[in-house]
């Protein structure tokens, strides 16, 4: 399943400079870990521990932040996107 | 040009430090940035004194706020009345209570006036001439009304279903105004995104961490206007949650440098029931807030579900000894009410919200009834009177012959003696 990932600029030195990046999985935590696979170093500044996302990384799965659906645990298709923005904003 | 003495940036997580820059969160771990100082420096440099003798406006403080030269924009904010309110303390049944009336400040009517007028210098120093902000009202006011007097472009993002007086205190300025169909969090989530691509300075984002430096220069005051002290508890409304612990900052920081006492300060934190992550976090003991997906309440500028600064406000409050409450949409428009009856100032609808919690925590005996206390206002009542139209009487309506007045003053004096 081919899943595109957004990612932001202050990540995309683990990219190579990709702003968008194709990944498999099942789930988002699946789909980010295939993104970690193929970008090593993108794991570390996503995850807190394995399977915690940082407290001030926030992930959208069309436009829809994951803690309101079933976290890293949702279900992803053939499709979708994921985003990954930086939580530091507004107020 | 005088001495400034703001060194960097630095991470609040990881303590990674980064040089004066637009960016608002660590590259390493995504934890806020925030500005240090070189306080040493700072101690041998500003006194009482000093601060005394400028005009009374933030930048008195100057030496206090990120900027690298002279202020440039926002030049006459701040100076907002510490009102002694002997009338509202008599309601609550408290001996000693203040008003930090923000509701006045320059030019538009909010405490977002003190954290644009450093975002936007800031901007200019960085060289930006487009600026914006994601916004639930008062912060697209101030940016629309300080880049206009700047000349700096500005977009608007704002939540479609804001309050009337508060689109059009917006577009009057000429900004461009967009409303996007969607809560604050997906406006915030998209100006992010707006940034990333297109570059702009936009305050409450990639200028964050020097916008809010601005929010200290309410405690700064607070401070100097009760002689060179602190009280003994400050109630202070939270949408982003960014506020209150600057408050906080400003206080250490004026002890850090010599011109207060260290004392025991306790921190309260004010929100709506239909939108109240920060004081769910604190009331349920949970150290990160739970976000509300879909805020409903009538004080929309405190309408933030997944507050930035919420874990980082739960913490003030824990540590200072204080607590949060949060009142609902009836309890608004009577804190609203009760505080134009008794001191004269209408406030908008977070000022009911800070009013009616501070009710409930004195109440509770979590404000002591002889200790200080001030309840900080943050926005003026004009721009959202449809919360508490319903709750006025009407106007009585006669014609213009004299005695239809003395025949209405009778009715009325009747009424009162039965």
């Amino acid at each position: 399943m081919a899943i595109k990932i957004n990612v932001p600029t202050p990540m995309r030195q683990h990219t190579g400079g990709k702003a968008e990046v194709a990944a498999t999985g099942a789930t988002v935590r699946a789909a980010l870990d295939d993104l970690g696979r193929q970008f090593p170093g993108i794991a570390d500044r996503l995850f807190e521990k394995p399977g915690q996302l940082r407290r001030f990384v926030n992930v959208y799965l069309n436009d829809e932040d994951i803690r309101y659906l079933e976290n890293l645990n949702t279900a992803v298709k053939d499709g979708d996107e994921l985003a990954i923005i930086p939580a530091v904003a507004g107020g | 040009m005088q001495a400034h003495f703001v060194r960097g940036l630095k991470c609040r997580l990881c303590g990674k430090e980064y040089p004066l820059k637009a960016l608002n969160f660590c590259t390493e771990d995504f934890g806020p940035v925030e500005v240090f100082y070189d306080y040493d420096a700072l101690k041998a440099e500003v006194s009482r004194q000093v601060f005394e003798r400028r005009p009374d406006n933030m930048w008195r403080y100057r030496e206090l706020l990120p900027l690298e030269g002279e202020p440039t924009v926002g030049l006459h904010v701040g100076g907002t009345p510490l009102v002694k309110a002997d009338r509202l303390a008599e309601v609550l049944g408290v001996e000693t209570l203040w008003i930090k009336n923000d509701a006045v400040n320059f030019p538009s009517l909010s405490f977002k006036d003190r954290v644009v007028a450093v975002a936007l210098s800031k901007a200019r120093e960085f060289g930006f001439t487009t600026v914006g902000c994601a916004s639930t009202g008062n912060l697209a006011n101030s940016v629309a009304a300080n880049a206009a007097a700047a000349g700096l472009e500005a977009y608007i993002f704002i939540p479609a279903d804001l309050e009337r007086a508060k689109v059009l205190g917006t577009s009057v300025y000429g900004a461009k105004v967009i409303g996007v169909h969607g809560t604050y969090d997906e406006v915030n989530r998209l100006c992010s995104q707006v940034v990333d691509r297109f570059g702009w300075g936009f305050v409450n984002i990639n200028l964050r961490p020097f916008y809010a430096e601005g929010s200290k220069t309410m405690g700064f005051e607070i401070a100097q206007q009760l002689g060179w002290r602190t009280p003994q508890h400050v109630v202070v409304p939270m949408a982003g949650g960014a506020l209150i612990g600057k408050i906080h900052k400003a206080f250490q920081e004026l002890a850090m440098v010599g011109l207060i006492e260290t004392r025991r300060c306790a921190f309260h934190g004010a929100q709506a029931t239909g939108c109240n992550p920060i004081s769910d976090a604190v009331k349920t003991g949970r150290e990160a807030h739970r976000p509300v997906k879909r805020p409903n309440t009538i004080a929309k500028s405190l309408a933030i579900g997944d507050p930035a600064d919420g874990y980082f406000a739960a913490k003030v409050i824990r540590d200072t000894g204080g607590w949060a409450e949060d009142v609902s949409d009836a309890e608004i428009a009577e804190g609203m009410a009760l505080l134009a009856r008794t001191e004269g100032i209408f406030a908008e609808t977070a000022g009911g919200v800070t009013l009616a919690v501070a009710r409930k925590l004195i109440e509770q005996g979590r404000l002591p009834r002889d200790e200080e206390i001030v309840l900080c206002i943050t926005g003026n009542g004009l721009k959202t009177q449809d919360a508490v139209v319903d709750c006025l009487e009407k106007p009585t309506l006669i014609g213009t012959a004299l005695q239809e007045f003395e025949a209405l003053l009778e009715k009325v004096t009747e009424a009162a003696l039965v």
